[in-house]
């Protein structure tokens, strides 16, 4: 793939062309959770409604364990992921505290506290040490 | 004729809607938030728009991945609150100006705006929480006070429009409203924003210095600010700050110069910083 310049952004996922070709199918049923009766048919067989949609098998896992981050990485979007967060009765902020890997607490006390800070936070070479 | 008399800025945050729709806001994390909007609530009143060209992005409600269209101009009558995997908001239906709306999509895609036209399309939070903070609490069978074109902006998969597109859009879209002959007082809208990342490990980014940067260069330099490249949008606001092309749109619509008479700006709602302002065209 062609350098991009968004590549040395940390802890961040661009959903590109080559991120959405990627994720297709993950994003197509996260989206399909926003109607009602398929979030039911989800609910009552997770597997089944899973087997409706052609992911990859590191999608499904992903999927099963509720793997954001790993969700992403796999061509996922926040705004689909977001739904298959809803169906759990996550809200997004509760969302952003899993994939940072810290507690609902400490991720709210952070955003009153004025946020995460963007010194620091800009390019990947910031990260390496971390 | 149709003219064009102000534009607002306003943040979408899902979660400003549900605290409005489950009563929070007077509560100490909301109140604040709230505060802001009590000047462009009475604002509203006294300017009684007729329309509201209202430039939002959808969520994956309307469009999923299977069509990702730029721009998608709503010349449907209505427009309802989605089902965004909560149930649909408890907000009015809204209406749209139909007649407006397609003179709008003839008259810029002549002018080699390529818009999608939608002709059935539900709203997600991105169109009803800026109606919502700028109108106030709506009880069950209330209308909204005026009726509203919305304007869907792609900014889910990169790349959105440049900020420059949206921003000569928005002209294009004051050249259509200037040309209809109705007498109609039109407000455009730009929604999202500001600084905020929803994803991965970077998630919760706030940068207050960007964000008043883009607000200043929007009311003094419009121009330089549709210039601002994606890549910054995305490593200073955050990789869905980027929301904020949309708001180019809604000053490409304004004068060149402008009268900015409300400001506000909140940090956080959820994963957001809050920003809003209120720009009058001098004529």
């Amino acid at each position: 793939m062609t350098k991009k310049d968004y590549d040395d952004i940390p802890g961040t996922f661009v959903f590109d062309a080559d991120r959405s070709r990627q994720g297709y199918h993950l994003n197509m049923f996260c989206s399909s959770l926003r109607l009602a009766k398929n979030r039911e048919a989800m609910q009552a067989d997770p597997e089944g409604y899973m087997a409706g949609f052609p992911m990859t098998a590191a999608q499904i896992e992903a999927v099963r364990e509720r793997d954001w981050n790993g969700m992403l990485a796999l061509g996922g979007n926040i705004y689909y992921t977001s739904k298959l967060a809803a169906f759990d009765k996550i809200n997004f902020q509760d969302l952003a505290a899993m994939m940072t890997g810290v507690s609902r607490d400490e991720y709210r006390d952070m955003m009153l506290n004025g946020g995460r800070s963007i010194e620091g936070n800009r390019y990947t070479s910031e990260w390496e040490d971390k | 004729m149709a003219k064009v008399t102000a534009g607002v800025g306003v943040s979408h945050v899902p979660a400003i809607g549900v605290a409005m729709d489950t009563g929070l806001t007077e509560q100490p994390y909301w109140q604040p938030v709230f505060e802001g909007f009590k000047f462009s609530r009475t604002w509203m009143k006294e300017s009684k728009p007729d329309v509201i060209v209202l430039v939002y992005n959808d969520h994956c409600t309307a469009f999923s991945a299977e069509c990702i269209p730029t721009f998608a101009l709503g010349c449907a009558a209505e427009f309802a609150p989605a089902d965004e995997g909560w149930g649909p908001r408890p907000v009015p239906v809204l209406k749209g100006h139909q007649e407006l709306a397609s003179h709008i999509a003839q008259s810029v895609i002549l002018d080699e705006f390529d818009l999608t036209i939608m002709n059935a399309m539900e709203v997600d939070h991105g169109a009803t929480v800026p109606l919502s903070v700028m109108f106030g609490d709506m009880e069950e069978g209330d209308e909204w006070p005026c009726l509203v074109i919305p304007l869907c902006v792609n900014v889910v998969q990169y790349p959105p429009p440049t900020g420059n597109r949206c921003y000569n859009l928005g002209k294009a879209i004051r050249r259509a409203v200037d040309s209809y002959p109705e007498d109609l007082q039109v407000m455009v809208f730009g929604t999202g924003g500001m600084s905020h990342q929803l994803q991965a490990e970077r998630a919760g980014l706030i940068n207050p210095e960007w964000d008043k940067r883009f607000l200043d260069l929007l009311t003094e330099d419009p121009v330089a600010g549709s210039q601002i490249p994606h890549v910054e949008y995305m490593r200073e606001a955050g990789s869905e700050g980027i929301e904020m092309v949309m708001w180019h749109v809604m000053r490409g619509a304004l004068d060149d110069e402008v009268t900015e008479v409300h400001r506000h700006y909140h940090i956080p709602a959820s994963n957001t910083a809050v920003g809003h302002i209120i720009l009058e065209n001098k004529s």
